[in-house]
């Protein structure tokens, strides 16, 4: 019991808990585990299987592509605060990007195996899960989208 | 102290023109020329367009034959007094390089002194609000304040009105009550041609003292009052009433686009238009490279280059352009200055090239178009 | 009263400078320092502009990217993008060019003290944004938090790298820089400029927050701002129109009813926040 309060009182600290109810909290407690990774270490590689998502605690995740002949492309980075990893929810649930920790990164990791299950026999637990992921999703298409304005540059003539 | 009115006669009114070049004036007022009422040198009564009618209509203009001796029987000139006292192009400065750097010499040739004789309501309305826009903020424009100051304003009251007048529903016309020297309601009954004339600054009470005149009679006074009430109800367009509020309202309706397939963004109506004040700097060399010219021009709110900032014009359309005109004109001009940037003298309507009328306009958003 | 009134009989007149020193900043951006020539001293406020001239080609508006406590000199930071900008990047140490300015209103620095300080910038619009941190960090003790967010392309065209890390350096402000596209040996943030906000550790009643940068990046910014809980009363942007006259009597650089020139460039956000959505305004 030592532990799930440990990890009762991390997930508290995370701006992802912030308004959640307790039922919900007890939950994702239940299938959550304390990880740390080293500066280098993959949290997942491209094609596995999202059997999990990440709440940052601490650090930077690079997000990003290898091709042969170029450094690996980074799409976005994801720190302190934020959600790493929604595959999980999408089928056929293979992860679409590689993580890389870039620093020590400090994360509580959720079993999607035990998450779903209980999502599915309790479709309201199911549904307040959804609301909390769809805003991360959207926030992050809505990022990818500037990110292809290419702010910065001089606007292209003609 | 109450303006008393005096009358002069038609063939003295000679002395007025002589007075005011002895007192240094360049004597400017209506000329018929190029076929066309022009603000122009004028040496004399002669100068002026006697028995000279206009015809003004959307996308139209005519001299016409009035058949009798009126020198003011026009309606407007083609150009209000923007010219005169805000150039067309000004010279600022020359440079000259010297050593690693360039030495700025400054244009500063005297202003001139400017009388300007027929002056209409609408047209010192609208030079009273170019004061405001070049001299009623943080930073004035010297060249036109110094013009302004020195120039003596002779209105004529208008005694009929052109198609395209509006000045009523502007409030600027067509009577005007203050901002002039001298005031002048030309009287023609039959062989009776005179002047009803009113002193209206210090500077018009020292001039009309030494006119050669006589008692106003209460028939003059009349007369020249009925004048201006023909002219006021003889006025066909009007400009509705809270247009300002209705634009800043509508800055995203359809009816931009409607205007934009007609309007050829020529910016005749910013040229004519004697409010509009939008200039640019030109800075130009010789071929020697040596020596380098800083002028100023109008410019118009109707060219691409006018929003260009570094990549690209923000107003690209027809649609942006025509509102912003407009917009500025009827709309934010009040939230700038204090009152509308348009005096009704429906000039942009003679001189589009496809008679876009401001007034049609402005009603046609107000009807959701 | 207005320095340059102060200073300019005439607000047309120019007045000549000396370019002291040039220092490339990126691929297509300098820094100038220029001193007047014959003496003199130069007072601004963070935000304000001087109309640029430069010998026969003509004259632009360019920010002031220098320390407002330093009179003895003007600090311009300029890209080359047109015709005059070209022909300003061409000229060395030693020559001349001519000043109008400064002009336009500030940065609200003073009006800050006492809040948290959030200075969201993007691109080249640090450059406009440097005279309010020199400003800020000369008063750090007059603020609660100071968080600098910085956004750029690529980390080759971060603009002013060695300062920013200086500042991150400082226990007492809090520096996040991201770049949209990382470069092979980045080790920051990679992704939009608008994510540094969420978690940057301010309290949204008591902040006020300067945004600069090009304007889809400002737009997003202030959502993002907003959605942090500042109220947008408390947001200021700084806008760019064209420029030609920088006293207000030219017309271009209208946006609605103010005339960037003379009523910006710095703007409150709640005052402009319509004409923002406006297209082609």
């Amino acid at each position: 019991m030592v532990q799930v309060d440990n990890l009762g009182r991390i997930l508290e600290e995370h701006p992802f808990a912030e308004g959640l109810d307790q039922a919900l909290k007890d939950v994702m407690i239940g299938c959550a585990a304390n990880e740390r990774f080293e500066a280098g270490q993959f949290l997942f590689r491209e094609g596995g299987d999202a059997k999990k998502f990440y709440l940052i605690r601490s650090g930077v995740v690079a997000v990003e592509v290898h091709a042969p002949g170029r450094p690996p492309l980074m799409v976005e980075t994801v720190g302190d605060g934020g959600v790493l990893g929604w595959s999980w929810l999408v089928p056929p649930h293979k992860w679409a990007f590689d993580a890389r920790a870039q620093t020590l990164v400090r994360a509580l990791s959720f079993d999607a195996t035990c998450l779903t299950r209980k999502m599915e026999s309790d479709p309201a637990l199911g549904y307040q899960v959804m609301k909390r992921f769809v805003p991360v999703m959207a926030h992050r298409l809505h990022a990818a989208r500037m990110q292809m304005f290419d702010l910065y540059g001089p606007a292209k003539k003609g | 102290m109450a303006n008393s009115q005096a009358v002069i006669d038609r063939k003295d009114l000679d002395a007025l023109f002589t007075l005011l070049t002895e007192e240094g004036y360049q004597v400017i007022g209506p000329r018929a020329e190029d076929g066309a009422i022009l603000y122009a040198p004028v040496s004399g009564p002669d100068d002026l367009p006697r028995g000279m009618g206009d015809e003004e209509e959307g996308g139209h203009y005519r001299l016409s034959n009035r058949n009798d001796a009126q020198l003011f029987g026009h309606t407007k000139a083609v150009q209000g007094l923007k010219a005169h006292l805000y150039p067309a192009r000004q010279k600022l400065w020359s440079a000259e390089k010297a050593g690693h750097g360039f030495r700025v010499v400054k244009d500063s040739s005297p202003q001139p002194r400017y009388a300007f004789i027929g002056v209409r309501a609408c047209e010192l309305a609208a030079m009273v609000i170019q004061d405001k826009v070049f001299e009623g903020g943080p930073y004035t424009d010297k060249g036109y304040a110094e013009r302004r100051k020195n120039s003596f304003i002779a209105v004529v009251t208008c005694n009929h009105a052109g198609n395209a007048c509006f000045c009523a529903s502007q409030k600027t016309g067509p009577d005007v009550s203050e901002g002039f020297d001298l005031k002048l309601a030309e009287i023609l009954d039959g062989s009776r041609h005179v002047f009803l004339a009113e002193a209206g600054s210090e500077k018009g009470r020292a001039v009309l003292e030494r006119l050669p005149k006589q008692v106003a009679e209460e028939g003059d006074k009349n007369a020249a009052a009925a004048q201006i009430d023909a002219a006021a109800k003889g006025q066909k367009r009007a400009m509705i009433a809270g247009v300002a509020d209705l634009l800043a309202a509508n800055l995203e309706s359809p009816h931009w686009e409607d205007v934009a397939k007609r309007c050829m963004s020529c910016g005749n109506c910013t040229m004519v238009c004697p409010t509009c004040f939008c200039s640019t700097v030109e800075d130009t060399t010789d071929l020697s490279g040596l020596k380098a010219e800083r002028s100023r021009k109008w410019d118009s709110c109707f060219s691409i280059d006018y929003s260009y900032i570094h990549g690209g014009s923000v107003r690209n359309t027809g649609a942006s352009r025509y509102r912003q005109w407009m917009t500025h004109k009827l709309s934010h001009w009040v939230k700038q200055f204090g009152h509308s940037g348009c005096v009704g003298c429906g000039r942009c309507i003679i001189w589009c090239p496809v008679g876009i009328d401001i007034t049609a306009e402005a009603k046609a958003i107000g009807k959701g178009a | 009263m207005n320095v340059a009134m102060q200073a300019q009989a005439d607000p047309m007149d120019i007045r000549p400078f000396r370019i002291e020193k040039i220092r490339k900043e990126l691929a297509d951006s300098f820094t100038m320092e220029l001193v007047p020539e014959g003496g003199g001293s130069f007072s601004f406020k963070p935000g304000q502009f001087n109309m640029l001239y430069t010998f026969g080609a003509g004259e632009v508006p360019i920010s002031i990217s220098g320390d407002p406590s330093d009179t003895s000199k003007i600090v311009h930071t300029i890209r080359r993008v047109g015709a005059v900008t070209q022909a300003i990047g061409n000229l060395s140490e030693g020559m001349a060019v001519g000043i109008r300015g400064p002009f336009g209103k500030p940065w609200p620095v003073e009006e800050a003290f006492g809040s948290d300080l959030v200075i969201l910038a993007g691109g080249l619009g640090l450059a406009p944004l440097r005279p309010a941190i020199y400003m800020a960090l000369a008063n750090r003790h007059r603020f609660g938090k100071v968080v600098l967010l910085y956004g750029s392309r690529s980390p080759s065209e971060i603009l002013f790298p060695k300062e920013l890390e200086k500042w991150r350096g400082r226990f007492d402000t809090k520096v996040r820089v991201t770049v949209d596209r990382a470069e092979p040996g980045w080790g920051g943030h990679v992704g939009v400029v608008t994510k540094l906000v969420k978690g940057a550790g301010f309290d949204p009643m008591h902040t006020v927050a300067f945004v600069c940068g090009p304007e889809i990046m400002m737009r997003y910014g202030i959502q993002a701002l907003e959605g942090a809980g500042i109220d947008r009363s408390g947001i200021y942007v700084s806008m760019e129109r064209n420029m030609k006259c920088g006293i207000g009597l030219c017309g271009h650089c209208q946006w609605g009813a103010p005339f960037v020139c003379k009523d910006g460039p710095v703007f409150r956000f709640d005052e402009v926040a319509d004409a923002f959505t406006v297209r082609e305004l």
